[in-house]
């Protein structure tokens, strides 16, 4: 009793060490503060160089123009899927697909489509000659664009599985059903009602999964380099590379440039707040206006559809990919097909999977634990400034993770642990903050009479815990875990440098050598972590459609 | 001293006066109070329940047949309490939802039979391994107070749990509700906002405007 | 009194002491049973499995264990170095063996970053060809024992047959054939080392004083570079995608040739081609040339920094990279097609026929018709033209 009232603190005592550590790692040498490269007076020269370059003004533009679209875009694609197509069998498909779209890394999702629509990709080889006249690629700029509209197009069907995720986790605290019957019985169409009845209390509880996308959005590096326009790039990609530059001196404006990003995330996720605020006040006339019909409700599964279909068949193209011989444009296909790239490095990666999983398991465990520790300690002893606090943990998804390792890296070596054990808490700084954003909403939107109804019937807090709220909230709980595990698995540089290269992971393997640029590899290295991820989602999914098969109080939008 | 003592409770919220109340509910009665949503009907029922959230206070004290409740936690304190809503554990079958409320050392046979035993009451037999979001508005209620029962409390508070129900089905619930608590002399303490619920020669306070 | 004693004690703690190269058998002793960890790029299917040769190699002579980290990228393992430093650790460091040249061995030398001088004490140092600047100078940053070299690299280009029979053979020549063919042509995006190597290239060829670029760059900056500015400003317009957009790096640039994008590509090594033809990914028509003037050309280095675990055990495989039969595999063009850094006429007759009998790839140039090679300028050159670049083109 005496620890789970410490578990916020506790909690914050754990993270707090590796989160101040990455801040300072990146707050020190962006004021020109890294003894190891001679700086040791503090100053604002990196700051002026970063102020000096000149791409930085369309850099930052660029930042937040995609940043926003991608999450306004995504966010309402979802919105519009769920307010036309809840409860019918569309719905069900799209969530039956839900899996292998979120487990597919975001990177390879983005090999993906840079394949599908580039001028020699495989739509463009679909229709040429014959239809197009093309026997060579136009010189086409649609891949790396310079408004970043495929880049925001890569971001859109990667996070509109996401948030579906979400929402799918949040639908049964909302109680849609009553909500709609009313709504329609009032007189309102299938959209209109739900947008006007059911939305806001579902986007109260996937609003931070949004900031979570919008921060992502703003600072993804890897989808920016294969999708987005490169002169200039957006901030974050710029970062990266001034942060890889052999001439080190580059490492001061690299990490001012990750301090501006950090200001950018908030200063958008402030505009974000200001945007929730009109659009509530503007939409209030607008739903007690009356019954209406939205005519969008096939344009909500056509978008849809479109996301989950372009990700599933970059998916399959990149399968094909990895056992493609020789496969030049225009062919559909490619002219033969071999498992040399499966047989060269298909055993490695088998290896470096258990070490993943491992690793990857531990980290959701612990956050898991916490997570529910943390708000377990909120309902019982009310909120305490302790889970309050615990916004400090969404601080190392707001800065580029290149300028944040640093330091971290420094902690864990001045720390002298092992360093299975340090990879393992540099995954979980990732993995908890998506933990907690994924449990806490559906986890606090929990009707608590139901506690009191238990504690009436002479259950105590733990029983009521694990007997009546651990099993009800089944189904944000192991999505949680499944959205911990994902991450967990896809951490690259963290696994890399934390480790000092003694850990290799699934990713760290995949990475180095899709680094490499050879489809064939990507396309394989691409099947394999997505092979790793898909088994947490596709449990999170399965197990409480099962579970529950007989309890329809449970079953949500399934 | 048998039945629900209210003495000079006393509810808080940082320091602001809430809801003020002392009265002595004697087995079999009810006491019913009542006052306009928004008045704190339901945070006195949080109070005599131990539920009250954090930075609310209780001053006063609360005895049920001589037993000191100020204090103890929730569960210790036999009181059951029914709500607007069912809020039957969807998670669990009607029947587990009934088991939920019987004590751990009644096992095996011996525990079928009485869940059995208590859908008889509730003419609900065969209904052990049904979904509770299946049933009728009626049958849920009559689960919900079941279950309720099942637990042996030795006082009810009621918080408007007729209010959901249509008009033949009410009066039905409500004879059921008060018939069971005045055969088993427990004492009542019924918040609403509707007279009609007031059980005949029931006492009656008025809270706030 | 008591607290002298202590940090006379702490002194006396027998320090692991340093490996010394030119005492070899206690090298070889010292190795035994070691991890080396080698950080290298591991992009390269051919690369990874000449490592893991390699490690195959120095577990079965020395008893050396050998891991290979791959990275995406060199600045990674660099990043480790850094923090290590950050965070006082000075011995027990997780690298082990850095795949490095220029720039970054300029920094980490210049840091401080880097254990030695070892490299010109190695056995097998004497059949190194030290008559070639590439051995021993690194981007014109003296390597002074350093780092070790093991492979040389020349860049080429290459181009399909089937589409560009007669490949140009200088800039002006490839500015005239991407005015007449427009979006065929295009470099990865500096800073990428391969496309800054592109510019450098060019400026070797258009600059007036091609011998000032051996020093520093000062004044003579602007004159120098002008007239390469004024030949990226008319070729840009032509370029793949306009010169709005760049491949990232090397690789995606291969990627844009195979999917028949691009008809001419840069590549920093000889072999390249003729590997990707036979993995695949390049179709069978495309060879390999060079520009008529000469191409630049480097070696690719080893380095330990100074806080490797295993430092003996590091240079028994710098060492052992630097073995004719090792250099033989890596010039293979079936394995890696690397030149070799080592002088044919210093080694004894059975290891040079090694290498006479390669045979080479059905797209690599033999050593002969590389042509001249052009060492690097010196890299205050690079980092200038590069900074130029991102400001007239880079946005």
């Amino acid at each position: 009793m005496q620890l789970l009232r410490a578990a916020p603190a506790l909690t914050l005592l754990i993270l707090l060490g590796p989160v101040a550590a990455g801040l300072m790692g990146t707050l020190a040498p962006a004021f020109g503060v890294l003894p190891a490269l001679g700086g040791t007076t503090p100053g604002l020269a990196p700051l002026r160089t970063l102020l000096a370059w000149p791409g930085l003004t369309e850099a930052v533009g660029l930042s937040i123009s995609t940043g926003i679209a991608a999450t306004i875009l995504s966010l309402g694609v979802v919105t519009l899927f769920t307010a036309g197509w809840y409860g019918t069998r569309p719905m069900r498909w799209l969530t039956r697909l839900l899996a292998p779209l979120l487990a597919i890394p975001h990177a390879a999702a983005a090999f993906g489509l840079a394949f599908l629509v580039a001028p020699s990709g495989w739509l463009a080889r679909v229709f040429s000659p014959w239809a197009t006249g093309w026997d060579r690629p136009p010189d086409l700029l649609i891949v790396q664009d310079p408004l970043g509209l495929t880049m925001i197009a890569g971001l859109v069907v990667k996070e509109i599985p996401f948030l579906m995720l979400m929402t799918l986790a949040a639908l049964p605290q909302a109680h849609p059903e009553k909500r709609l019957t009313i709504a329609r019985a009032l007189g309102h169409g299938r959209v209109s009602g739900w947008l006007k009845a059911v939305f806001p209390a579902v986007y109260t509880q996937i609003r931070l999964p949004v900031y979570a996308v919008l921060a992502y959005s703003l600072t993804v590096v890897d989808v920016a380099i294969i999708l987005g326009p490169n002169t200039p790039p957006p901030l974050a990609v710029q970062v990266v590379r001034w942060m890889s530059d052999p001439d080190l001196s580059m490492r001061f404006p690299a990490s001012a440039g990750a301090m501006l990003q950090l200001v950018l995330v908030l200063g958008a996720l402030g505009l974000w707040r200001l945007g929730e605020h009109m659009i509530a006040r503007l939409a209030r006339p607008w739903a007690e206006a009356g019954p209406q019909h939205l005519p969008m409700r096939g344009a909500g599964l056509a978008l849809a559809a479109l996301g989950a279909g372009t990700v599933l068949a970059g998916l399959g193209v990149l399968g094909l990919w990895s056992v493609a011989g020789f496969w030049p444009f225009p062919d559909a296909l490619p002219r033969s097909t071999e498992m040399a790239g499966w047989v060269r490095h298909g055993a490695a990666l088998g290896t470096a999977a258990w070490e993943t999983l491992r690793i990857a398991t531990a980290a959701t465990g612990a956050a898991l634990g916490m997570a529910l520790a943390c708000l377990e300690a909120e309902h019982r002893f009310g909120l305490t400034p302790g889970t309050r606090s615990l916004w400090v943990l969404y601080l190392p998804l707001l800065i580029p993770q290149v300028a944040f390792l640093p330091g971290l890296q420094t902690l864990a070596l001045i720390t002298g642990a092992p360093e299975g054990g340090m990879v393992v808490l540099g995954h979980l700084v990732f993995v908890l903050p998506y933990v907690f954003l994924t449990l806490a909403a559906p986890w606090r939107a929990w009707d608590t009479r139901h506690a009191t109804v238990a504690a009436a019937l002479g259950a105590g807090p733990w029983r009521v815990f694990w007997t009546v709220r651990l099993p009800m909230l089944a189904s944000p709980v192991l999505t949680a875990g499944a959205v911990g595990l994902a991450v967990s698995v896809g951490q690259y540089l963290p696994t890399l440098l934390i480790g000092g290269g003694r850990i290799q992971t699934l990713t760290t393997e995949a990475v180095a050598l899709a680094s490499g640029g050879d489809r064939r590899v990507i396309g394989v290295t691409a099947l394999a972590q997505t092979a790793l991820a898909v088994g947490g989602f596709a449990l999170a999914l399965a197990i409480p459609r099962l579970m529950w098969r007989n309890r329809r109080g449970l079953r949500g939008g399934r | 001293m048998n039945g629900l003592h209210l003495d000079n409770i006393a509810i808080t919220a940082g320091g602001v006066p809430l809801v003020a109340l002392s009265a002595h509910i004697p087995p079999g009665e009810t006491l019913t109070v009542m006052g306009p949503s928004g008045v704190g009907k339901s945070t006195l029922l949080a109070g005599v329940m131990g539920t009250l959230p954090a930075g609310f206070a209780l001053g006063g004290r609360l005895r049920l047949n001589g037993r000191e409740l100020t204090g103890l936690p929730p569960e210790d304190r036999r009181l059951g309490i029914l709500f607007q809503d069912e809020l039957l554990f969807p998670h669990l079958s009607v029947g587990g939802n009934l088991a939920f409320a019987l004590p751990a050392r009644l096992r095996g046979r011996a525990r079928r039979a009485r869940i059995e035993d208590a859908l008889d009451r509730i003419g609900l037999s065969g209904f052990a391994t049904r979904d509770p979001a299946t049933l009728s508005g009626g049958q849920k209620a009559r689960v919900a107070l079941m279950r309720m029962l099942l637990a042996d409390p030795q006082a009810l508070l009621l918080d408007e749990p007729f209010s959901r129900l249509d008009t033949a089905l009410r009066a039905r619930i409500r004879a059921l509700v008060f018939g069971l608590a005045a055969d088993r002399g427990l004492p009542v303490l019924l918040v609403t906002h509707d007279g009609e619920d007031v059980p005949p020669g029931g006492r009656v306070v008025q809270l706030g405007g | 009194m008591r607290l002298t004693f202590l940090i006379a004690a702490l002194f006396a703690l027998p320090l692991r002491a340093d490996p010394d190269p030119t005492d070899w058998t206690a090298v070889l002793e010292d190795a035994r049973g070691q991890t080396v960890y080698w950080h290298a790029w591991g992009g390269a299917t051919a690369t990874n499995d000449f490592i893991r040769w390699v490690a195959q190699q120095v577990d079965d002579r020395f008893g050396v264990r050998l891991t290979h980290v791959k990275l995406a990228d060199t600045a990674d393992a660099v990043s480790r170095v850094i923090a290590e430093k950050n965070a006082g650790k000075t011995d027990g460091g997780a690298v082990d063996l850095i795949w490095i040249n220029g720039a970054n061995f300029a920094a980490m030398k210049e840091n401080g970053l880097l254990y030695g001088p070892w490299a010109e004490d190695l056995p097998n140092r004497r059949y190194v060809d030290i008559t070639d600047r590439a051995t021993t100078h690194d981007f014109t940053v003296p390597t002074e024992g350093y780092e070790s070299p093991w492979a040389k690299a020349q860049v080429v280009f290459y181009h399909d047959t089937a589409r560009l029979p007669a490949p140009p053979v200088s800039m002006p020549a490839l500015l005239n054939w991407a005015r007449q063919t427009p979006g065929r042509f295009t470099y990865p995006q500096p800073p990428d080392f391969l496309g800054t190597t592109f510019l450098k290239q060019a400026l070797y060829e258009l600059t007036p004083d091609p011998a000032a670029l051996q020093s520093a760059a000062g004044e003579n900056y602007d004159t120098a570079t002008a007239p390469l500015w004024a030949f990226l400003d008319d070729l840009t317009p032509h370029l793949w995608r306009q010169g709005r957009a760049y491949p990232q790096t090397g690789p995606r640039q291969l990627q844009l040739m195979a999917d028949g994008e691009i008809d001419l590509a840069i590549s920093f090594s000889p072999g390249e081609a003729s590997t990707a033809i036979a993995s695949g990914q390049l179709p069978d028509t495309v060879r390999t040339f060079v520009l008529e003037r000469g191409t630049i050309g480097n070696a690719s280095f080893v380095a330990i920094p100074f806080n490797a675990s295993a430092k003996a055990g590091a240079m028994v495989v710098a060492d052992f990279l630097l073995s004719p039969m090792a250099q033989a595999h890596a010039q293979d063009p079936v394995v890696l097609g690397y030149g070799t850094v080592l002088a044919l006429d210093k080694l004894p007759a059975p290891d040079r026929a090694r290498f006479t009998a390669l045979e080479l790839g059905i797209a690599t140039l033999p050593p002969e018709a590389l042509g001249p090679t052009l060492p690097e300028p010196h890299p205050s050159w690079t980092t200038r033209i590069e900074q130029d670049w991102a400001r007239r083109f880079g946005g």
